[in-house]
């Protein structure tokens, strides 16, 4: 058994280890790239003013504007299905993995490795990948959004069971309930509050990452930039993003109020 | 009538947290677990509906071994032996009546269970008892909206409905403030005697186990070292319990 004060010295000195180390990295890659910190530094604000010029949308970019409001309800539908499809998939899967729920370690194990394998390829790989199988189209935009959602909501879900449902769930155990039981009417009751609010959260996110999706599937309101974007109508463009821009900020402001009510 | 005998219990190898604890506990009896923190008594209770695997002994239910029992049987015997916990346990967004009715899903079968489908009688029931306890007003009340007394008290009227034999409390009134705990331990007190129970409760407060316990059970560091009727609680017990002078926790 480590003493307190030597197991502080030690943490501090993990901090500080940790700092230099990536203080160094920096540096290092820096000189490595060749990258010019003062003129990086000083680009930023140069990099904004040509936005500001070029992205302006202007009068004539209103008749764009039926079809970004087309492309763009598409899409936040398309982030909205796939994130409530990885909902409903999650949760029985966290309820299999969960410490408090799971089934045996065996299975744990598995369905932590599974998550975290979906959530760290990054979402460009899954939709690249999934291109070769099913083409430019939504279901390419709606698959990759939904392994990647999955991915997150496995683990968040596993989380607030295990935080939130396992008193509760001790409790109805004890009067001699069987799982089945003990979950529907303790563990789902409790943690519904939480949950939700997940799938709010991850319903924003996909609307954003949709749009990204959407350049590489040739679908959505990411298709229609790029389009804009390439053939030089970056006053639609500009439309565009300030669009989605609109609209992400309009959902968090309902996700938000919902809360308020269901928290 | 509860007879455990020979319990034995370790998390870790050659750590025993329980060594060969005997005990026997009539009906219509207040029995309180005393003893320092992490002498086993959360073990002990936990033992007892089987939460916690033993690795040896016997717990004899009016002459049944619990430990023997397979899933159903196990199940049967856990809906006589009702539970109070610290932290009452509840699930907060439910109503008051919904969480006592939960003390019933050991008598469903799974479909009505999970669905919560609940007989006439069975909320008739959950009704007197939450009267019973004195929260017939609060019947449909989030529980998140109630005070910890009340919290308990929905808790204990949960136990009551599986009409157990046995009642387990682990530090009931622990997270209460004075005038609640003495409610609280009023109520079981008076269940005990009414519906003829067994009511075991691991306690911190000696006065309180001394004023309201029929018998005491004394653990130290995974032994039993005390069993009488709570008179015979003396000073001298106490010091080898608590391996201190706590003579002011007396009086
Ligand atoms: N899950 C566990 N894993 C390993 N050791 C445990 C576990 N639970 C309890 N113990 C150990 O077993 C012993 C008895 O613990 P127990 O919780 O029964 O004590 P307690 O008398 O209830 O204490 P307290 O009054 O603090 O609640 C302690 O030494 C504890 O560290
Ligand atoms: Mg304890």
């Amino acid at each position: 058994m480590q003493s307190p004060a030597k197991f502080l010295k030690h943490k501090g000195w993990h901090q500080t280890t940790i700092i230099a180390l990536v203080g160094g990295i920096y540096v290092l890659g820096s000189w490595f790239l060749k990258f010019d910190n003062l003129n990086g530094l000083l680009a930023i604000p140069k990099a904004f003013a040509w936005l500001g010029v070029n992205f302006r949308p202007t009068a004539n970019s209103m008749e764009y504007l039926p079809r970004i409001w087309q492309k763009l309800i598409q899409t936040v539908l398309l982030a909205i299905s796939s994130t409530v499809v990885a909902a409903i998939i999650s949760i029985f899967v966290a309820l299999l993995g969960s410490k408090v729920t799971g089934i045996n370690g065996f299975v744990q194990t598995l369905v932590r490795g599974v998550a975290s394998f979906f959530r760290n390829i990054p979402l460009v790989a899954w939709s690249m990948i999934l291109l070769f199988s099913f083409k430019q189209s939504d279901f390419t935009g709606f698959l990759a959004l939904l392994l990647m959602s999955i991915g997150y909501l496995i683990r968040a879900f596993m989380e607030i069971i295990e935080d939130e449902a396992s008193e509760t769930m001790l409790a109805l155990k004890a009067t001699g309930a069987n799982y089945f039981q003990v979950i529907f009417q303790a563990v789902l009751p409790q943690i519904l509050p939480s949950i939700l609010s997940w799938i709010l959260y991850m319903i924003e996110n996909n609307v954003r990452d949709a749009t990204l999706v959407g350049i590489l599937t040739g679908t959505g309101i990411g298709f229609i930039f790029d389009i804009y974007y390439k053939s030089f109508r970056f006053d639609a463009a500009g439309m565009t993003v300030l669009a989605i821009i609109i609209v992400v900020i309009g959902l968090e402001t309902i996700s938000n109020q919902i809360r308020k009510v269901i928290l | 009538m509860l007879e455990v005998k020979d319990l034995q219990k370790s998390y870790e190898k050659d750590k025993p947290a329980l060594t060969n604890i005997s005990f026997d506990i009539k009906p219509g009896t207040f029995v309180a677990i005393i003893g320092p923190s992490g002498a086993g008594k959360t073990t002990i209770l936990r033992s007892l509906n089987q939460l916690i695997k033993d690795d040896g002994g016997q717990i004899l239910l009016d002459g049944n071994d619990i430990r023997t029992a397979n899933k159903t049987q196990l199940r049967k015997y856990r809906r006589q032996i009702g539970m109070v916990f610290q932290n009452y346990n509840l699930v907060e967004r439910l109503t008051v009546i919904e969480n006592v009715l939960h003390g019933r899903l050991g008598y469903k079968s799974t479909l009505a269970g999970v669905f919560g489908r609940y007989t006439q009688e069975e909320k008739e029931e959950a009704m007197s008892l939450l009267k019973k306890v004195g929260l017939e007003n609060f019947a449909l009340q989030r529980c998140s909206e109630l005070s910890g007394g009340q919290k308990q008290r929905v808790g204990i009227a949960r136990s009551l409905i599986q009409h157990p034999k046995v009642i387990l409390c682990d530090e009931p009134i622990a997270s209460l403030d004075p005038a609640s705990a003495q409610n609280v331990m009023e109520l079981l007190k008076d269940l005990t005697e009414e519906y003829n129970l067994i009511c075991i409760a691991n306690l911190h407060q000696i006065n309180m186990a001394k004023k309201y316990a029929d018998q005491i059970i004394g653990i130290r560091k995974g032994k039993l070292v005390f069993d009488e009727n709570a008179d015979l609680l003396s000073e001298d017990i106490l010091r080898t319990l608590y391996d201190q002078d706590i003579t002011k926790e007396l009086e």
